[in-house]
């Protein structure tokens, strides 16, 4: 993975840039020991790790603006950096770069429960969102699975989603408003507490773009009321295919459970001997989750199972309450350090059409055994968004080279059914060359135009989603 | 209502020749079944009429042509037991035209009905959009798949563009189930005041409410009903309806209409904004936070209005040529139906904040630097 050559003229004039930007902030928000700033080497996809130039950490909308008005003068490029979560690499710095952290954004400026919003500070996580409305029913839907530590900030950024997004959509669907400080320091208001745009629906295009249009420091997110209660039912298969069928009979039966989730034979085994939930040893799991009362859990759950039974499953579990739910989902929310214990792993996240499902388990089958590395997939079925974790280990030569050619090739075989690179964790760094094998030049040209209007010059986050070679004529103007 | 003066008409089927016809022709009038339009524009009328239609009901998920007739994808969605989630408005006997709406259109001006409150609006079901550019090119964005964050989001960018930053030729579509039940509860006589109360608590309730609107009295003695539907499998609906009485047991005796039809005819009046058909005056759309709606309406003390998601959008009948915006806050008025002299004078769309206007502009360029489409529509 390539990345731009550092500016030496930029490297050159870090203590100029370090003394105008202590001259806007406090002392303690500007970070530039060569052994501080490494602690901003890289986020989650950490084989990816550069220092950058400089770390800033502001507290207020002013403060940002005043960052960027200083970066886009001296032509210095701007990384935005939620909590460092993203698994593309949408935070690893450039060695010439300043990293723009939003940690210390972290208020909660509205509540607005009868008109269902909240408007927060966007370095607050997104679990403390949910935290700050809980007491009056509500919550923030969009659930990634780093969302403990996530920031919402991140999650606009990357348009982040989550295991009950079949019901209630991900970030995108859930943003009302922001607060957006652009490249040249300019802050605008886009849209508000209230439900459309009035003219082009520019907050569409912002949610998702990676840091490549601005620095959201303020937004307004629709929250909303707590269901009575949930429970999971359990449901294993001798074959992916005809999981896949019931996963497909249950979405055409016209009920919307708010999570299905697909676990492989690898995964299962993973699982198994690292949290012990109890999984039966099969070749596909689904835990389908539906939520309400007791008696419409009780109702939609009889309606899944009479589905199930007709694919003649080799078990099927159904939770009678939250001990037997946590032990049901113990297994699938493990399965990330089950899997990590096993070695290092890459997790890809390309969606596919759901009906694709059991010719993509067949070919990944096929693919990781002819690389040699084992995959296990792990998967939100019910929006066909895929989860291959590719095992690897990082101290044999070659092993992430190999592991991350099966990961493009996987990738690929998900446009080529239809799909796309990712759903939910973003381009970044990770998917950022592959982008030619999903979009012709006319349609990235589209998305770069878009990058043109809002950074006219190309200092935010230049070298990520655009392959370098097609963005290289842009970032040369800088 | 004359819109645009109509040189000629230019209909295409495929995107190259869409794409030729764009690079050597111009300005254009961009068209579905200009049952929607609201804008004042000129130039040839450009229609697509490409006829793709691929749909997998097990997905969840339709690929369609943005020339074929909404009616007509619905009922073929109708034998899958699916519908679009959004309940697109078909606002062509409002603003007194005869066309069938097209999908095109729908999704160009993010066409959303009462269930918006509850599912969001057209342009969250929308998943990819193909379209030709103001330059010719053909561009994708999006895709098939539900879960879809590769590059920048110019789908939703494009839903709600009104035509001007491209021709919509093909449109990616989430669906949703057709429920089993549907139920409505009507509460008679409240204020408006009263009324936004009551849709925000039911609203606040894990019953999800899938419609809340409020209608005025009416002059042959129906009076004021604030309606809240509820739509799911039959067991679910008969519990949610009972509960949400319950909890709404202080603000009196609410009839329960049962009929699924009759629901139906209800919530499709007010997608429709069926009590302003035929009813002189200028109608604006204001779309607002909805505790802030009652106050407001007010203030601008309307001929007549309707309260639709939950009093996050008011439909507002004025008399005609009187401006609402002086009076708004936060939130947006669009006036929908008014003389051409009216619309030219008070402005369709709403006015935007300096930097929100300049990057609007911005993309316009981009996408349509020769202003080939719907010039001046949107600014």
């Amino acid at each position: 993975m390539d990345m731009p050559t550092p500016n030496p003229d930029l490297l050159a004039q870090k203590p100029k840039l370090v003394a105008q930007l202590r001259a806007v902030l406090p002392s303690d928000a500007v970070i530039d020991a060569p052994e501080e700033v490494r602690a901003y080497e890289c986020d989650a996809l950490t084989a990816y790790r550069c220092a950058p130039l400089v770390a800033v950490l502001p507290s207020t909308t002013e403060e940002v603006a005043a960052i960027l008005r200083i970066c886009h003068q001296m032509g210095v490029p701007v990384v935005p950096r939620g909590s460092g979560t993203s698994l593309a690499g949408g935070a690893l710095p450039t060695a010439d770069c300043v990293i723009l952290g939003v940690a210390r954004l972290r208020e909660v400026i509205e509540i607005n429960t009868s008109d269902r919003y909240i408007r927060v500070q966007t370095g607050m996580t997104n679990l403390s969102v949910t935290a700050a409305v809980e007491s009056d029913g509500f919550f923030y839907a969009p659930d990634p699975s780093s969302q403990l530590a996530c920031a919402i900030a991140g999650n606009i950024a990357m348009n982040s989603g989550g295991a009950h997004c079949l019901k209630y959509g991900v970030t995108t669907n859930n943003l009302l408003g922001v607060t957006l400080v652009l490249a040249d320091g300019e802050v605008v208001e886009i849209g508000g507490a209230h439900m459309d745009a009035g003219g082009l629906d520019l907050l569409g295009v912002i949610c998702g773009s990676e840091g490549q249009l601005g620095v959201v420091t303020e937004a307004t997110l629709r929250i909303l009321p707590k269901p009575e209660g949930a429970r999971p039912v359990l449901i294993g298969f001798d074959s992916n295919e005809v999981a896949g069928a019931c996963v497909a009979d249950i979405i055409k039966s016209g009920l919307i459970p708010v999570a299905i989730e697909f676990m492989d034979r690898p995964i299962i085994r993973a699982t198994e001997s690292f949290a012990g939930a109890g999984y039966p040893d099969c070749e596909a799991l689904l835990i389908v989750e539906v939520e309400g009362s007791p008696q419409e859990i009780a109702d939609q759950l009889a309606r899944i199972t009479t589905i199930a039974k007709r694919h003649n499953p080799v078990e099927i579990r159904e939770s009678q309450g939250p001990e037997e739910s946590a032990r049901i989902w113990l297994g699938r929310k493990s399965a990330f350090g089950a899997m990590g214990q096993m070695g290092d792993y890459i997790c890809l996240d390309g969606t596919i059409p759901v009906g694709a499902l059991p010719t993509v388990l067949k070919r990944i089958g096929e693919l990781s055994e002819a690389a040699g590395h084992m995959v296990g997939n792990v998967f939100h079925a019910g929006d066909g968004n895929m989860h291959p974790l590719i095992l690897f280990d990082a101290n044999e030569p070659g092993q992430l080279e190999s592991a991350e050619a099966l990961g493009a090739d996987i990738l690929k075989l998900c446009v080529d059914v239809g799909g796309c690179l990712t759903g939910e964790h973003g381009v970044g760094v990770e998917k950022r060359d592959l982008m030619t094998h999903q979009f012709s030049p006319a349609d990235l040209e589209a998305q770069m135009a878009v990058k043109d209007v809002f950074d006219p010059t190309w200092i935010l986050n230049p070298a990520k989603v655009f392959p370098l070679a097609v963005s290289a004529g842009r970032r040369g103007a800088q | 209502m004359s819109i645009m003066a109509t040189v000629k008409d230019i209909s295409c089927d495929s995107e190259a020749q869409l794409a030729d016809m764009i690079r050597t022709g111009g300005p254009f009038v961009v068209t579905g079944g200009g049952t929607s339009r609201i804008g004042l524009a000129e130039g040839d009328r450009l229609l697509w009429t490409g006829a793709q239609f691929d749909y997998d009901p097990g997905a969840l998920t339709l690929v369609v042509s943005a020339g074929m007739a909404v009616d007509a994808v619905s009922a073929r969605l109708a034998e899958e037991h699916q519908r679009l989630a959004f309940e697109p408005p078909d606002l062509g006997p409002l603003l007194g035209r005869d066309g069938a709406r097209s999908i095109g259109g729908m999704v160009a001006t993010n066409a959303s009905g009462p269930r918006r409150v509850a599912v969001g609006a057209c342009r969250d079901a929308c998943l990819g959009v193909r379209f030709v550019d103001g330059r010719g090119k053909i561009v994708k964005n999006g895709g098939r798949v539900m879960k879809n964050v590769t590059g920048l989001d110019l789908v939703k960018l494009m839903a709600g563009s009104q035509g001007t930053l491209g021709v919509l030729t093909e449109v990616s579509l989430k669906t949703q189930p057709i429920p089993e039940t549907t139920a409505t509860l009507i509460f008679e006589g409240q204020t408006e005041v009263e009324a936004v109360n009551t849709m925000s608590r039911a609203l606040g309730t894990p019953f999800d409410i899938t419609g809340a609107a409020h209608l005025r009295q009416v002059a042959d003695g129906t009076p004021a009903r604030t309606l809240l539907r509820l739509e799911g499998i039959e067991s679910a609906v008969r519990y949610r309806v009972e509960a949400l009485q319950q909890r709404l047991s202080d603000l009196g005796e609410a009839a329960v209409e049962w009929e699924a039809a009759q629901s139906e005819a209800t919530w499709r009046a007010i997608r429709d904004v069926t009590r302003f058909v035929g009813v002189p005056g200028d109608v604006w759309r204001l779309s607002v936070t909805p505790s802030e709606a009652p106050g407001l309406v007010a203030a601008i003390a309307p001929l007549d209005v309707i309260y639709d998601w939950g009093g996050g959008r008011l439909w507002l009948l004025m008399s005609a040529g009187t401006d609402v915006r002086a009076k708004m806050g936060k939130g947006h008025a669009t006036l929908v139906r008014a003389s051409d002299e009216t619309k030219r004078a008070l402005g369709v769309f709403p006015p935007e904040n300096r930097l929100v206007a300049q990057l609007s502009k911005g993309l316009r360029q981009k996408f349509d630097p020769e202003q080939k489409f719907n010039p001046g529509m949107m600014g």
